[in-house]
């Protein structure tokens, strides 16, 4: 007891101080794939190459489309993109509260070139009646989560336990992962709803009191990533549940999912992921 | 037993025993063996001949749909490989047994009565094919749940993937219930109280004791087989990389070298050695992880937090080399996406060191605490018997006495190559809870070992070599990996344009989860979780 006592203080505190600091993730890590402004639009990658579709391009005004909900950050774009035109940023705070806010737009300007259509954001003023104020009121900024597996690889339910582990203690924000549904504010979902799931699903939500919110983790939840629909899947959480707060990745780092809870209860401010921070270096 | 085991000998008995109703072929690799039986009722006698005259243990039963093709048939292959529990390596050999079934009618004779371990590959070929294995012991469902209407197959070829059929009205899953004085049942799940994955357990108790479990899994079912069908192996591959989060690097491995045998490619050493790398990469943080989780299992907190650190320092590691926390996007087909540079294995070498350390410490700890070693002695035992007979894989089988590990003996990656650091096999023999633990540690001590072994032994060179644009028609790739949870078999076979025809995996944690009703057996009710944490298995790659 006092050995492990000794031995705990001597391994002093190895908790991130995310969000109060940001840390930068891995030279390596996937970001979201970013098409450079101002390279050659003909130098994108054709739609193709995504392997879940996350690519898509418009065929009257030939707008191209980056579906983060979908992307699983596999980096298949970056590469098979010519003059680098395409990049994997190192961008991972990646949540939305829209569907809509998780889509890139470009299209292609009078020069040939890749240029950005501005992301709309939810104008915070507009929506004072959006579930996620009134759970911030009600919970005073804390909230109790019930995690629901809707049919998920496992790899974000790891990441889950990830953040109440020593490094993330998301405890230390007033946010925690309950037993039951009951005394949960809420659920953060992970995977595409499988049919064999689908029931427990509603029940599990339908057990918890009003207003409740719902995070849907990972490519999966948010689209249906790989799984897409099938006679098994019906993609997305969003076909079963009203979706609050959508947090792309495949899986999203812990930090990325930290950030994402945080936006549900209005704690922190939704970023203009594109264009407005340093990149990894080319 | 007795016999020495290998492609002749077993072809010699085999043409002994059924004459001119076999044929022989080499197939699919060049070491194995497939034979093609002309009477399905000749199944059960050639079953018995590799089961009970070479020892050999079930794999993998593949069952597909090949009604469109020159056969007009449906065709199951059951593939069988040396699991003798003597020790030492047993020879790299998959005998598959073909057998065509009438399109109009397809029933087969059930193996399970004879090899228990074929008892889910049936039912799953039941409700996926509707190819009836007659005499099998269990009419009930076992991928599709209430609800499905009768009669569709998802994965016969004349199945639309993307229908959605209705749900109908369905009664209540007749689990086996047990019925008595004082006799309690208690239903827990699909949706568990953590951040666990789904699944249904029945327990029947008196008292805290547990007199049956029925376990019902299959609720993250996601069609991912039905989905492959049709994509070029490339886009294949994301599929097979996403089965299951724990064991992203096994599977991507295993489907990428059913892809190079097909396309007959061979990949670079140095490719080979870096998936060596991440392979124990990924055996290291599972195991270090699952070390945590057994803590936490026997209410050891110091112990459970401990873990989760070196964990996470594991997982930050990979994020640094591969650029995924669970090593996603390093293997594909035809090698490695990224190099190692020397610097970034001087990095990896230290950081094995120093978790090295920790977990010694943590094990110093954990040994020398009485209430966590007693929870865990004699706790959940799986008789060794009871292992060979469900064929399970990995930790669990070990921990078990059962000499197998397909690193050994079904060689991948680096453990192929002739330069090869071979693992040294741990194996322990009461099937406790204690001895998967032992086992396990055992493992997590041997992947730092070979770690800064093969940090040292990387090949200068390529590391990667490139696909053909369109893989060969009508081949089959067959390929076993050792995950963290033990082997993963990937079947897959190619169309006629070089596309997925069918792809069939069992996970490790598929050939182990009917083990886990009988561990649990000898087990009270709040050891359930000790008992089920020790076998850590998954849900997502056993349900796919």
């Amino acid at each position: 007891m006092l050995r492990n006592l000794i031995k705990g203080l001597r391994q002093g505190v190895v908790t991130t101080r995310y969000p109060a600091v940001r840390t930068d993730p891995p030279e390596r890590f996937r970001g979201v794939p970013e098409p450079q402004t101002g390279s050659s639009f003909s130098d994108l990658p054709p739609t193709s190459v995504c392997p879940t579709g996350a690519i898509t391009r418009d065929v009257l005004s030939g707008v191209y489309t980056i579906d983060l909900a979908r992307c699983i950050f596999c980096g298949c774009c970056a590469d098979k993109s010519r003059e680098g035109a395409l990049r994997m940023n190192r961008e991972f705070e990646l949540s939305g509260r829209l569907r809509k806010n998780l889509l890139l737009q470009y299209s292609r300007d009078a020069q040939g070139r890749v240029a950005e259509i501005p992301l709309e954001l939810v104008d915070p003023t507009t929506v004072v009646d959006r579930i996620n104020t009134r759970i911030h009121n009600l919970c005073k900024g804390s909230l109790h989560l019930r995690h629901l597996d809707t049919g998920s690889c496992n790899a974000c339910d790891w990441e889950l336990n990830a953040l109440l582990a020593p490094h993330y203690d998301i405890r230390r924000l007033c946010i925690d992962f309950v037993a039951s549904p009951r005394h949960a504010d809420g659920v953060i979902v992970t995977g595409c709803v499988t049919r064999n799931l689908e029931l427990a699903a509603r029940r599990t939500f339908e057990a918890i009191a009003e207003p409740r919110v719902v995070i849907a983790v990972g490519a999966c939840a948010c689209s249906g990533g790989v799984a897409g629909t099938s006679y098994a899947s019906a993609g997305g959480v969003a076909s079963i549940l009203p979706i609050d707060v959508y947090i792309p990745g495949c899986p999203p780092r812990p930090e990325a999912i930290m950030f994402g809870i945080l936006l549900a209860i209005d704690r922190i401010e939704q970023k203009h992921h594109k264009s407005t921070k340093k990149r990894s270096s080319p | 037993m007795g016999t020495r085991l290998s492609a002749k000998s077993i072809q010699k008995l085999l043409s002994v025993r059924l004459g001119d109703r076999i044929t022989f072929l080499t197939d699919p690799r060049p070491q194995d063996l497939t034979a093609r039986l002309q009477k399905k009722e000749d199944l059960l006698d050639a079953v018995g001949a590799l089961v009970n005259d070479f020892g050999m243990g079930l794999a993998i039963i593949v069952a597909t749909d090949e009604r469109r093709e020159t056969d007009a048939d449906f065709k199951v292959r059951y593939i069988f490989e040396p699991a003798s529990t003597s020790k030492g390596p047993l020879a790299d050999l998959f005998v598959t047994l073909l057998v065509s079934l009438d399109p109009g009618n397809p029933c087969v004779p059930s193996i399970t009565p004879m090899v228990p371990a074929a008892n889910w590959h049936e039912r799953e070929m039941r409700d996926m094919l509707g190819i009836d294995p007659q005499g099998h012991p269990d009419p009930r469902s076992l991928v599709l749940h209430d609800g499905w209407p009768p009669g569709l197959y998802p994965l016969r070829k004349d199945f639309d993937p993307k229908m959605r059929p209705e749900k109908l009205p369905a009664v209540e899953f007749p689990h086996l219930m047990i019925e008595g004085e004082g006799v309690m049942e208690i239903p827990v799940g699909p949706i568990h109280a953590g951040i666990i994955e789904p699944g249904h357990f029945r327990f029947s108790s008196v008292g805290e004791t547990v007199l049956h479990l029925d376990a019902r899994l299959f609720y993250a079912h996601r069609g991912l087989e039905k989905r492959a069908e049709g994509l070029t192996p490339d886009e294949a591959f994301y599929l097979a990389e996403r089965l299951c989060g724990a064991c992203s690097v096994a599977n991507a491995l295993a489907f990428s070298e059913a892809v190079e045998q097909i396309a007959g490619v061979t990949v670079p050493p140095r490719a080979q050695f870096l998936r060596t790398l991440v392979l124990e990469l990924e055996r290291l943080y599972n195991h270090v992880g699952d070390i945590g989780a057994i803590c936490a299992g026997v209410g050891y907190h110091w112990g459970t937090s401990a873990g989760a650190r070196l964990k996470e320092e594991l997982q930050r590691e990979n994020e640094r080399l591969t650029g995924n926390r669970f090593l996603r996007g390093m293997v594909f087909p035809g090698g490695v996406h990224y190099d190692l540079t020397a610097q970034q294995m001087t990095a990896v070498s230290t950081i094995i060191a120093t978790i090295g350390k920790q977990l010694e410490e943590l094990m110093t700890s954990f040994s020398y605490n009485s209430s966590v070693m007693d929870r865990m002695d004699c706790t959940g035992t799986l008789s060794t018997q009871i292992a060979k007979d469900l064929g399970v894989t990995g930790v669990t089988a070990r921990a078990s006495g059962i000499d197998r590990d397909a690193r050994r003996d079904h060689p991948h990656a680096g453990y192929a190559m002739p330069s090869a650091v071979l693992p040294q096999v741990v194996t322990k023999s009461s099937g406790d809870v204690q001895s998967r633990v032992k086992v396990r540690v055992a493992e997590a001590f041997e992947s730092i070992r070979l770690l800064q072994l093969l940090a040292k032994k990387l090949l200068p060179g390529p590391f990667f070599i490139s696909l053909p644009e369109v893989l060969p028609p009508w081949r089959i790739g067959l390929s076993a990996v050792e995950s963290p949870r033990g082997a993963s078999i990937h079947w897959l076979r190619t169309d006629g344009n070089g596309r997925v025809d069918r792809y069939h995996v069992r996970s490790a944690s598929y050939a182990n989860w009917p083990a886990v009703p009988y561990a649990a057996l000898n087990a009270i009710i709040p050891d359930f979780p000790l008992v089920n944490k020790s076998f850590e298995l998954c849900y997502a790659c056993c349900d796919r």
